[in-house]
């Protein structure tokens, strides 16, 4: 009981790297060992991995547009929820409605999708994004572990 | 050579042309890194070959974003305008769902 008891207690990293493709990557790799400690299925951290790949991805190509800078993502767990920022000091965005719209893209001739955003709130439960330009751009989203939390916990009261 | 794998360039072994098909292997992790390697290989083998269609091979891939999207409807809007096709192979459970979700089996064939 002693780990789920522990699991309830907030639990919190912060990583600051730089915005280069590379580090996509990075990302996704950091985040997954974060959320390793809560036995996730391998559909959970694909989910997770995707999110985190769409907004770093974003900050490289827009918020810096591919000239560099500093993205940072911080990952907080509490009582099974997931709370991820990705955050930039780059650009911004002008239109953040429109920007999320499925298939909005600034680079077209077929180089991206315009599915970042989509894919964010595919693969997360509440995607939020704040952003203005010359203020860079904050990416938040929510996902709940609390499924797993529960069925850690069983499997511990059983072992006992 | 007709059915003859044939690698293009002693670096691209992920690219080979077999009849008018060109066959690109996708790397393990699909993502906007690795996606203009990918794209400027196809396309300069587009360019060069006389290729008609395209498949991706995701045999390899345990990863992929919304930039795989984005190499395969751009290489789509090269091909289908002289009426070339594009297939997706090999693609696990989740690639599956990806291209499903994104609208993507609506302009290419995925075969298991």
């Amino acid at each position: 009981m002693m780990e789920s008891e522990a699991r309830g207690m907030k639990e919190e990293m912060k990583l600051e790297f730089d915005a280069i493709s590379e580090n996509e990557g990075l990302a996704r790799v950091v985040i997954a060992a974060f959320l390793t400690r809560l036995d996730p299925t391998l559909e959970q951290l694909q989910d997770v991995k995707t999110a985190v790949s769409e907004a770093v991805t974003n900050a490289v190509i827009h918020g810096y547009e591919e000239k560099g800078g500093k993205i940072q993502m911080t990952a907080t767990l509490e009582n099974g929820q997931l709370s991820l920022s990705i955050s930039d000091k780059g650009v911004g965005i002008e239109n953040v409605q429109e920007a999320m719209q499925p298939l909005f893209t600034t680079r077209p001739e077929g180089e991206r999708s315009g599915m970042g955003f989509s894919f964010m709130e595919a693969f997360m439960d509440r995607v939020e994004v704040e952003s203005s330009p010359g203020n860079g751009t904050i990416v938040h989203m929510w996902k709940s572990f609390q499924e797993n939390i529960l069925s850690q916990s069983r499997l511990l009261s059983r072992q006992v | 050579m007709e059915g003859q794998w044939k690698a293009q360039t002693e670096e691209n072994p992920n690219f080979a042309i077999i009849d008018n098909y060109l066959c690109i292997r996708m790397p393990k992790e699909v993502d906007h890194h690795g996606a203009a390697g990918i794209r400027e290989n196809a396309d300069r083998l587009l360019l060069n070959e006389q290729v008609r269609n395209i498949v991706f091979d995701f045999e390899n891939t345990s990863f992929m974003d919304s930039s795989g999207i984005g190499i395969i409807i751009g290489r789509y809007r090269k091909i289908s305008s002289f009426g070339g096709k594009v297939y997706a192979i090999h693609a696990d459970d989740r690639i599956q769902r990806i291209l499903r979700a994104s609208g993507m089996t609506s302009i290419i064939e995925v075969l298991s």
